[in-house]
């Protein structure tokens, strides 16, 4: 045990440096106000976490959450950032206190088991005895490709990889169908008669509140409007064409 | 207690981030803050299943070619110890971290982010309709609502 | 009047297709290093998206046509189920690829080229779909907001 904690002694300080970066970038996430700090702060958790995902030998997660993490889903995050405020409102200290006592006690919970785990880099540990070292062998025996990781994702759990494949599918379908690919999902306005009943607004959008809602609401409308003129112009079979932005 | 900082220092980290996280989503009242609190909660499960699968002196799960040629000067070194007996080690004599909890993650980090951009589309929808993604003002909203609604019956 | 965004334009345009090159790499070298469907398919997302973050949304449309991503999007998880059903044919159990050549090992090795494809396909649309999606909502960012 000595010997083995000797060999891998850089990359402790290695792992203690990101963690101790991952804590405070995460901390700092719970402090912040600005969204679009906050958004440009999860970019850079996920491409820690990532740099500790090639110290614990896992490169194919790494490349995945570099990717994806750090890229798409910022991307993503400031796309829809855009479309709302960039700060966000103070949250009353009374607010606070409820959330803190769950995440307290549920966080002294877990570490109370922590001590059933086994340690950290164990060989002989459960998960690392069973069935997942089972499939190194048999992978250099029966598909022999060198990357174990697509074997197994592809040929041993190739039904599984099939649901997620169809979780991503449906998660676009989904978002296909709240914003549309040309974001024009629910800006169109029923035309009964040939009468235009805009704004296309549901609940909050009664008298009463619009004077609390001003900038908003003229921002919205005066889309809302470009977009009921410029489709009536149009026939019918275009109006679904119409991108509503332009 | 020195077992648990010099060994399972891992799962002291991700238990915090996963906390952290969490609180996140609980304490915000803002849509997108919310949001990003559920990914780095996420991130953080993430952490926790490739530290188990993690085998210290273990290499990346890339199985090297099928020849003998090549040998890690730090396995033989283990291996001339005999420190590795009871160990599950591949043919060749170097020792692979697990690779299943890598395909768990794997695909889940493409599923996290799809079911993200699902719940961004709503935020994006919420604040079309109510003009704002604060939690206390939309409820706020539903509530005059309904009681315009009571009122006018 | 100078275009303000001469150097990320030139610049951009010069690593598009280099994005692209590497996420093929990324696809057909994940049998051997890291990578597979999943990263190749957000890189080869990135590609368009980055085309799209510089050159303005119509352009991107342009280059990576909406209609694309629909049929993208369902033509990669056939692809992967249709693999498994071409195994069920053959003989095999679904999506057992042995029974894809005659010799075991090389069945897999096709097996696991199809459904890569098929994850590659449906990924990178899902993503450039979502994008779409997000980028229409909103008019496009102002001069002065970059």
């Amino acid at each position: 045990m000595m010997l083995s904690s000797y060999a891998v002694a850089p990359t402790i300080i290695l792992d203690l440096a990101l963690m101790a970066i991952l804590i405070i970038v995460a901390f700092s996430i719970v402090r912040m106000r600005s969204l679009f700090a906050i958004v440009m702060l999860q970019g850079v958790y996920s491409l820690v976490s990532a740099a500790w995902f090639v110290s614990l030998d896992a490169v194919d997660v790494a490349f995945t959450e570099a990717a994806v993490g750090a890229g798409v889903s910022t991307v993503l995050m400031l796309a829809a950032m855009l479309l709302a405020n960039r700060k966000s409102d103070p949250v009353p200290i009374s607010k606070q206190i409820a959330p803190l006592l769950v995440v307290i006690v549920a966080g002294l919970a877990m570490f109370y088991a922590i001590g059933d785990m086994p340690a950290f880099g164990d060989v002989n540990s459960p998960a690392n005895t069973g069935v997942g070292m089972d499939y190194i062998e048999r992978t250099t025996k029966e598909i022999h490709i060198p990357n174990v990781v697509t074997a197994v994702l592809a040929s041993y759990r190739g039904y599984d990889t099939f649901g997620e494949a169809v979780v991503i599918f449906s998660a676009g379908l989904g978002v296909l169908l709240l914003l549309g690919l040309n974001g024009n999902a629910g800006r169109w306005t029923a035309s009964p008669s040939g009468q235009h009943t805009y704004p296309p607004m549901a609940p909050s959008a009664n008298s009463r509140l619009r004077s609390s809602r001003d900038n908003i609401k003229s921002v919205t409308s005066s889309a809302v409007k470009k977009t009921s003129v410029s489709t009536a112009r149009k026939s019918k079979k275009k109006r679904f064409k119409d991108k509503g932005d332009n | 207690m020195s077992s648990l900082i010099l060994d399972q220092y891992n799962y002291a980290v991700v238990i915090i981030l996963m906390m952290t996280g969490l609180y996140v989503v609980f304490a915000s009242r803002n849509l997108i803050k919310k949001l990003v609190g559920l990914s780095v909660f996420q991130t953080s499960v993430f952490l926790l299943y490739i530290t188990i699968g993690k085998v210290s002196g273990g290499q990346p799960p890339i199985v090297e070619s099928h020849g003998t040629d090549h040998v890690n000067s730090e396995t033989t070194l283990f291996a001339s110890i005999g420190e590795l007996e009871s160990v599950v080690q591949s043919s060749s004599g170097v020792l692979y971290s697990n690779p299943l909890p890598h395909v768990l993650i794997l695909t889940a980090i493409v599923v996290g982010v799809a079911t993200l951009a699902i719940g961004l589309s709503l935020v994006v929808r919420v604040r079309e309709v109510y003009g704002t993604i604060e939690e206390d003002k939309i409820e706020e909203y539903d509530r005059i609502y309904y009681k315009e609604i009571i009122e006018r019956q | 009047m100078h275009d303000p965004h001469v150097i990320l334009k030139v610049i951009s345009k010069f690593l598009v297709p280099f994005i692209a090159l590497f996420a093929f790499y990324v696809q057909f070298h994940g049998d051997f290093g890291p990578g597979g469907g999943f990263q190749a398919g957000v890189i080869l997302a990135s590609a368009v998206i980055l085309y799209a973050l510089i050159f303005g949304l119509e352009a991107a449309k342009k280059a990576f046509p909406p209609s694309w991503v629909r049929i993208g999007m369902s033509s990669g998880v056939l692809l992967y189920g249709g693999t498994g059903v071409l195994t069920w044919i053959l003989g095999g159990d679904f999506l057992s690829y042995g029974v894809l050549a005659h010799d075991p090992a090389h069945g897999q090795h096709y097996g696991i080229i199809a459904v890569e494809l098929g994850v590659l396909c449906s990924v990178t649309t899902v993503m450039i779909a979502i994008f779409y999606a997000f980028g229409s909502r909103q008019p496009e960012v102002d001069e002065d907001n970059w």
